[in-house]
């Protein structure tokens, strides 16, 4: 997939629930400085990981029923799907390595 | 052997980005090498208003963004990288990153802090209620009760912010009065969402999939009782990052860096800026003025080596 991709609430199931990739989804709001500071991080690693796996953000102000069906109470949260399952959770700021190790472990 | 560096800084906060700013207006060839992202605390902060210069106030994220784009202006250069041990020595100073060993005349250690955790077995509520950001995480708890953890600037300017979502923020405090400076314990004090519970500390926290209650014992009665509350933020100060230090310059008994008052550390051409210093006052501002002096003190240093 090229670039990041943007869901809503209404495109979560089909993009990332019947994904036939693995994929990452970066829970992110404009508000959150952390958010926009991983930003950078996650993009560089789309473009090393893109061809194995997906990345989409959803913007949990816009939309928060997807945020609220997994329990999200903080961010930046990252949530690896595996099959439409929840595989690996990260919350918070992480340096790259670790991002790259889950990574790692979904593909 | 010559040096990779002329100055390297560990760590891209306000008192790193400082220093690389006054370094490579020195014409200094400068890596600063930043674990996760430029900035550093100032990120998780909501807005800062006691900056001088931004009269309005301006958000924590913007400020680490202009002040790496003012430093990247003036020559020094950013590598995302943590640092895994140093070795200093050699004249020539060693550090170890994950997959290559670089080399300085001179190192500037500026690797802050982090929050202090409470220890009570909070980690497994962390992104489930317990936090150390309000400005990441207060939007989820919209019309909701949480505690707010300390009594320091931090807290109280933080639990001030918590009220702009929750309908309830009970802070909570070891003592019986606030350290925080006057003009924030007076909106407080003021604020009729908050309500300050003295002299307690919180001991436990339970919950089926997220917080539900937060227990806190008070110190002077030893009373214990549950505070019905989906959140928890805590302030209750910062740890140094120095654990990679261990043993390379002297730490005082708290595991901050030991410094003069040109920044100069226990080891000649090592210097240390920012939180991690031992210093009486850890702000932005406090933290530009330890990186301008380090600065300066490299440029001395290399100059008479």
């Amino acid at each position: 997939m090229a670039g990041i991709i943007e869901l809503d609430d209404d495109s979560f199931e089909d993009e990332v629930l019947k994904a036939e990739l693995p994929i990452m989804v970066d829970f992110w709001a404009p508000w959150c400085g952390p958010c926009k500071a991983i930003g950078p991080t996650v993009e560089a690693l789309e473009k090393t990981y893109g061809e194995k796996m997906n990345f989409v953000k959803v913007n949990v102000d816009e939309n928060p029923v997807t945020p609220s069906k997994y329990g999200i109470q903080a961010i930046p949260t990252l949530l690896f799907f595996k099959g439409g399952e929840v595989v690996d959770t990260i919350t918070g700021m992480v340096a790259k390595e670790k991002l790259e190790e889950s990574i790692k472990k979904v593909i | 052997m010559a040096a990779d560096y002329d100055l390297v800084i560990i760590g891209a906060g306000p008192g790193g980005l400082t220093a690389g700013l006054y370094a490579g207006r020195a014409m200094m060839k400068v890596l600063v090498l930043e674990k996760l992202v430029p900035g550093g605390q100032i990120i998780v902060t909501d807005w800062i208003e006691n900056y001088p210069g931004f009269p309005d106030g301006i958000s924590g994220f913007d400020m680490g963004e202009k002040m790496k784009t003012h430093m990247l202006n003036f020559g020094a250069v950013i590598e995302t990288a943590e640092v895994q041990s140093v070795d200093f020595s050699d004249w020539v100073k060693k550090i170890e990153l994950n997959d290559k060993t670089i080399t300085a005349k001179s190192v500037i250690l500026a690797p802050g802090a982090a929050p202090r955790p409470l220890n009570i077995g909070e980690e497994k509520f962390i992104g489930k209620g317990v936090s150390f950001c309000a400005t990441c995480d207060a939007p989820f708890f919209k019309g909701k009760t949480v505690v707010a953890v300390g009594g320091g600037d931090t807290a109280v300017q933080e639990a001030l912010y918590l009220t702009k979502f929750a309908d309830k923020v009970y802070l909570v405090h070891r003592r019986d009065e606030l350290r925080a400076t006057k003009i924030l314990q007076e909106r407080a004090f003021a604020n009729n969402k908050i309500e300050i519970i003295w002299d307690s500390v919180v001991t436990g926290m339970d919950g089926l999939f997220s917080v539900e209650n937060v227990i806190v014992e008070n110190v002077k009665t030893k009373e214990k009782k549950p505070l019905a509350a989906n959140g928890c933020f805590i302030w209750i100060g910062i740890l140094p990052n120095t654990e990679f230090l261990d043993g390379d310059v002297e730490l005082d008994e708290s595991g901050f860096i030991v410094t003069d008052p040109h920044m100069a550390t226990s080891v000649k051409g090592v210097f240390a800026v920012g939180d991690a210093r031992n210093t009486p006052l850890r702000q932005v501002a406090t933290a530009v003025g330890d990186g301008a002096i380090a600065a300066l003190s490299a440029e001395h240093y290399i100059e008479n080596m």
